[in-house]
């Protein structure tokens, strides 16, 4: 009897919670892409947000692409919410309908008062999306494996006598194709206009092969820090942010060559049909106002895709380390750098990518 | 006359007996039935139509098919043709803004660079003539190769996927042309996810019997500990078996530590076994043998002693007596366990991409880059139903040659 009486308190209690949470909180996925970038983004702005909203966030990882979306908006069964999505894949997400329009000119202002339309920088607002911040693809390499000269320049990464080792390399024709037409002597401005030339892909690739053999490919960002610290190759290329960290928390010895950096956008899209789209906005906006996305550089070195961040940046989470030399926007880092033209890449990703996969199989 | 009466009832009674429980037996395997149709049988239909079937040009856009199909290829344009583009494609526009570029999409994959010269089309205003307009916009509108592109999606029933599985295209016109060097690469791989799914096969009834003979002849104990042995490969998820791979054979793995470390090898001539053919040969054996060495086991321990003895006791050699009364005994494990192997084998591509390095990419791995990175999914359904084909093929052929009832799985 007692047992019952107890019993049924404690159901009342259990019942009770569950009733007020359903009326407040809610609860929304967000999809990023794992490793120390995710928890950078848990710790600077999902953390700070479900304190503030008393809204759980439920956040999971993939490796890019919008199979998944299309999949889920196709069959009218959303479960993601919101996405963190490379630019071409915002446009071109927005473009199929798999994402719903977001209103920038209704973002939050800039701590300094800035509209947000001024304070993001060029690029960073699509019909869809919203960046938050600027990565670069970059080359990194394992400096205890070079004793004599160290690579400094794109071309170093295809010579492979000169710095023996295999090479990592993303398996994908985007980025990939770009470095190789650096390193064969294009200036990073004329990058896409040899690029979309018959000849200038084979020029590319003609580059791409001298190296295939010693090629290890990777596919998630975590991978490449991982075959840098197997031994299993001595450079790679590799988002800036993966080889920073480790390099700065562990003293890995792991070296950006800024030379030929690829800058792109990370934005958040929210997927079409959610049923949390209010939610979902919410957190986009909180997100990617002045200080989440400031403090997102204390733990990884990607750069705030807005203006009135930039005097927040401080230090890395060590409390010791500068951030600002880190930045692929910082000047030093800038002298020979490329922005991924995005428009070329909606054009020419299927032709080009199918042609990679193929030469890749061969 | 009673007699007869009886019987005809009872015959009744019998007959109404009987449908009752054939109903009651059907209403069992209902749920399996429904559970089978539900995730198998719809799903093969769904792929195999994606593969073939698309509407999404010709629902939309239903007055320009006609004239595309009407139209001879040749250049200027017709300015009827031109006029049913602008319009419908304006059109659908306003139905769906998504609508234009998936359409574009679909012209992109026929002839590249065509989306940014057909997304302007829904954005600007236009008027007649159109031609002009068009060519105005942009002098690729001018030239057959876009329109050829276009009439090349628009019907809503087409065998170009198909075609381009087994690396030719179709051409607008209806011939067929092959496709670019730089890009076939279809057929290849088809025959390396053939050669592997062969060589994984026969690795695993190599290493399958020995230890299906074990598990079926040594004494309970030790045999239970063995089985436990192959088991818990099962238990254990696939992800993790394959990294362990990694870890066991990569360059400074544990393999070629020890190797070094016993001074077997020298340390900058540790060899290369991951990231090869040999790596993908190696994870792709450990995963599949229990699938070889449950059948096997299952039929030897079936097997009675008394056979090989009789055979000895007449005379035969141990060989003899192994390989002409043993052996065929276990025929039916083990080609159960080879066709459930090969099946397997020929679908896999989780382990061989990531082990396998450049070699590792096999037939799947194209069909999920198609699925996941292009979204061309009816050029992954054809890849598949052309894999699903090949199977059922083998299927049959095996059929005919071993026979399956002869069959035993476990």
């Amino acid at each position: 009897m007692k047992m019952t009486k107890t019993l049924s308190v404690l159901l009342g209690a259990a019942a009770a919670i569950g009733l007020t949470a359903a009326a407040h909180a809610g609860q929304i996925t967000v999809i990023s892409w794992g490793g120390a970038y995710t928890n950078s983004q848990v710790k600077a702005y999902q953390e700070p947000w479900m304190k503030k909203t008393g809204h759980t966030i439920v956040s999971a990882d993939y490796n890019g692409g919008l199979a998944e979306i299309k999949a889920q908006v196709q069959s009218g069964n959303v479960t993601w919410d919101v996405v963190d999505v490379e630019t071409s894949e915002a446009i071109s997400g927005c473009n199929d309908g798999l994402f719903e329009k977001i209103d920038a000119s209704k973002l939050p202002k800039g701590d300094n008062g800035a509209g947000p339309l001024e304070d993001f920088v060029s690029g960073a607002i699509t019909d869809c999306a919203i960046a938050n911040i600027a990565y670069a693809n970059v080359i990194g390499y394992d400096s205890s494996k070079f004793t004599g000269d160290k690579p400094t320049k794109v071309a170093d990464f295809f010579d492979l006598k000169k710095f023996p080792g295999k090479r990592g390399l993303k398996k994908e024709s985007k980025v990939n194709l770009e470095f190789a037409l650096m390193a064969d002597g294009v200036a990073a401005g004329d990058v896409y206009k040899v690029l979309a030339t018959k000849e200038g892909v084979d020029r590319a690739f003609k580059k791409l092969e001298t190296i295939k053999s010693s090629v290890v490919w990777w596919e998630a960002g975590a991978q490449p820090p991982q075959l840098l610290a197997s031994g299993e190759v001595t450079m790679t290329t590799a988002y800036n942010g993966r080889l920073f960290t480790p390099a700065v928390k562990e003293n890995k010895p792991f070296v950006i060559i800024w030379d030929g950096q690829q800058q792109v956008f990370d934005n958040w899209a929210i997927v079409k049909g959610t049923k949390n789209k209010d939610l979902a906005l919410d957190f986009v906006a909180f997100s990617t106002s002045t200080k989440p996305l400031a403090d997102q550089a204390t733990y990884i070195s990607y750069g705030p895709a807005r203006k009135s961040s930039a005097p927040f940046v401080g230090k890395f989470e060590d409390g010791k380390t500068d951030m600002a030399p880190h930045m692929p926007t910082n000047p030093d880092n800038m002298k020979n750098a490329l922005v991924q033209d995005v428009k070329f890449w909606a054009d020419k990703y299927d032709e080009l990518n199918e042609r990679f996969v193929a030469w890749i199989g061969k | 006359m009673s007699l007869a009466m009886d019987r005809e009832a009872l015959t009744a009674r019998l007959v109404k007996a009987e449908r009752r429980g054939k109903i009651r037996a059907f209403l069992l395997v209902a749920p399996l039935l429904a559970f089978v149709v539900l995730s198998f049988v719809i799903p093969i239909v769904n792929l195999v139509t994606q593969a073939f079937y698309g509407d999404l040009v010709s629902s939309t856009m239903p007055k320009i098919t006609v004239e595309l199909a009407k139209w001879n290829g040749k250049m200027p344009a017709p300015e009827s043709l031109c006029e049913a583009f602008v319009t419908e494609y304006k059109a659908a526009k306003a139905k769906d803004p998504a609508l234009p570029t998936r359409i574009a999409t679909l012209v992109n994959r026929e002839f590249s660079g065509s989306l940014s010269k057909m997304r302007p089309v829904a954005n600007n205003e236009l008027s007649a003539p159109y031609c002009d307009a068009l060519a105005e916009l942009n002098e690729e509108w001018t030239k057959p190769e876009i329109w050829n592109a276009l009439k090349l999606v628009s019907p809503s029933v087409s065998p170009r996927f198909f075609i381009q599985s087994v690396d030719y295209r179709l051409n607008a016109d209806g011939s067929i042309r092959h496709e670019n060097e730089e890009n076939s690469i279809h057929l290849a791989l088809f025959g390396r996810t053939l050669m592997v799914a062969a060589a994984v096969t026969l690795f695993c009834a190599l290493l399958g019997f020995p230890i299906g003979f074990l598990l079926a002849h040594l004494p309970t104990r030790a045999s239970n500990l063995l089985m436990i042995i192959v088991l818990l490969p099962f238990w254990t998820s696939l992800l993790v078996r394959t990294t362990a791979w990694i870890a066991l054979l990569q360059q400074n793995g544990v393999i070629n530590d020890t190797l070094v470390a016993l001074g077997l090898i020298s340390d900058d001539q540790r060899p290369v076994m991951m990231y090869n053919m040999f790596a993908t040969l190696v994870a792709m054996t450990h995963v599949l043998l229990p699938f070889m060495i449950l059948p096997l086991y299952s039929v030897m321990t079936g097997i009675k002693p008394n056979f090989v003895r009789a055979a000895r006791s007449l005379g035969a050699t141990p060989l003899t007596a192994f390989w002409r009364v043993y052996f065929p005994l276990t025929i039916p494990g083990l080609s159960a366990g080879c066709l459930l192997v090969f099946i397997l084998a020929i679908g896999y591509y989780i382990t061989p991409a990531l082990v396998g390095g450049q070699s590792g990419q096999l037939i799947s791995n194209i069909i999920a880059f198609h699925m996941q990175k292009t979204l061309n999914w009816p050029l992954a359904s054809a890849i598949g139903t052309l894999l699903l084909a090949g199977v059922l093929l083998l299927y049959w052929l095996y059929n005919r040659l071993v026979g399956v009832d002869k069959m035993k799985f476990a």
